[in-house]
């Protein structure tokens, strides 16, 4: 017995069992993702977080101790947003063809966002902690979660609600842009990345190439549309 | 593969050093990846072994969103507390937000990509 419990003390102080509990757990939800046919509703990153939640709190593991070793995967959201670059400029003809649409539609998305997340909380009485930390949800988590902290928020639950709407975003943006019949892969790339960022963007590039550009293009601009937008919106409603 | 790794690590860096010392609220990564386009620009072509490195990252992009996400776990009684305003803003504004930008960017930028 004290064998086990030296093993359980050395595996819970290591990264490496909560690295592999991640990467399992995101194999598996990639796996059911696959088998469903890439169906939006079978988000990978849903499935995993679901699953790594429940083993946590079933061994009674803290969020600290889990991020230990999870941060080596989050570390890797940095260069991989670099590494946007390369499929933005294998459709830079594209891009350059239509700035000006692309620069209209992101600002409008932009202000959308921000606007309708503000009043809606506000109409259903949500507390404005809550609203604050909402209202920048479409932007991806550093931006958000500086803006967040910037007027009094909680970046922590920003930075959650950030990942739900990207979630949210992959799930349901699929069925919306069919329901509005739009079906040019620029235009459904350009929504899926201003209203829900990376984990949009990732799920653009499983369709499309070209829809992942345009993708990866509206989260850096969303970005800084936010960054410009938010507080004078902000400044109407407060 | 290497040294493009390295590239992509020094793009993130000096975009990360510019963003403090501007203190401007834009992420580091962003302007890395403005950077690490300017390179693009100026070389006129992708190295081969840069585009695989950069799609090696790519393609497994929604595994780095798990680890933030499952921070939910943090926040199960906030959330709980205010889940009507938090769940219908986040539904409703996502939504909208897809539609109009796709809306404006169909109608606005007819011809700028394939329908394929």
């Amino acid at each position: 017995m004290t064998e086990l419990g030296d093993i359980w003390v050395y595996l819970s102080a290591s990264p490496l069992a909560h690295l592999t509990l991640t990467l399992a757990a995101f194999q598996f939800g990639a796996f059911i993702y696959a088998r469903g046919k890439l169906n939006p509703m079978l988000n990978p990153v849903l499935i995993a977080v679901i699953i790594v939640v429940t083993v946590l709190l079933l061994t009674g593991t803290s969020y600290a101790d889990y991020f230990d070793g999870a941060q080596f995967v989050h570390f890797l959201l940095g260069p991989a947003t670099v590494a946007l670059a390369i499929p933005l400029y294998r459709q830079f003809d594209k891009v350059r063809r239509s700035a000006l649409a692309i620069i209209a539609s992101i600002l409008t998305g932009s202000a959308t966002a921000i606007v309708s997340a503000i009043s809606v909380g506000y109409l259903l009485g949500g507390s404005r902690d809550a609203i604050i930390s909402l209202a920048p949800k479409s932007v991806t988590a550093p931006v958000a979660m500086g803006i967040s902290e910037q007027l009094g928020g909680l970046p922590s639950l920003t930075a959650v609600l950030v990942i739900v709407t990207g979630i949210l975003g992959a799930m349901i943006g699929p069925f919306v842009l069919n329901m509005i019949g739009v079906r040019n892969w620029a235009a459904r790339g350009l929504a899926m990345g201003t209203a829900s960022h990376g984990i949009g963007t990732a799920r653009a590039f499983q369709v499309s190439e070209l829809a992942g550009a345009f993708s990866g293009l509206a989260m850096g601009l969303n970005a800084l549309a936010t960054a410009i937008l938010f507080p004078l919106i902000w400044g109407l409603f407060f | 593969m290497l040294n493009y790794l390295t590239l992509i690590l020094g793009c993130q860096l000096a975009g990360e050093l510019a963003v403090r010392a501007a203190g401007v609220s834009v992420p580091g990564p962003v302007l890395g990846m403005v950077l690490l386009f300017c390179f693009l620009l100026a070389r006129g072509s992708i190295p081969k072994d840069l585009a695989t490195t950069a799609d090696a990252l790519l393609n497994h992009l929604s595994l780095l969103f798990v680890p933030a996400g499952v921070g939910v776990m943090l926040h199960f009684r906030l959330i709980g507390n205010d889940w009507l305003p938090i769940g219908v803003a986040l539904i409703l504004s996502t939504v909208l937000t897809i539609a109009i930008t796709a809306w404006m960017m169909a109608w606005l930028g007819k011809g700028a990509g394939g329908n394929d």
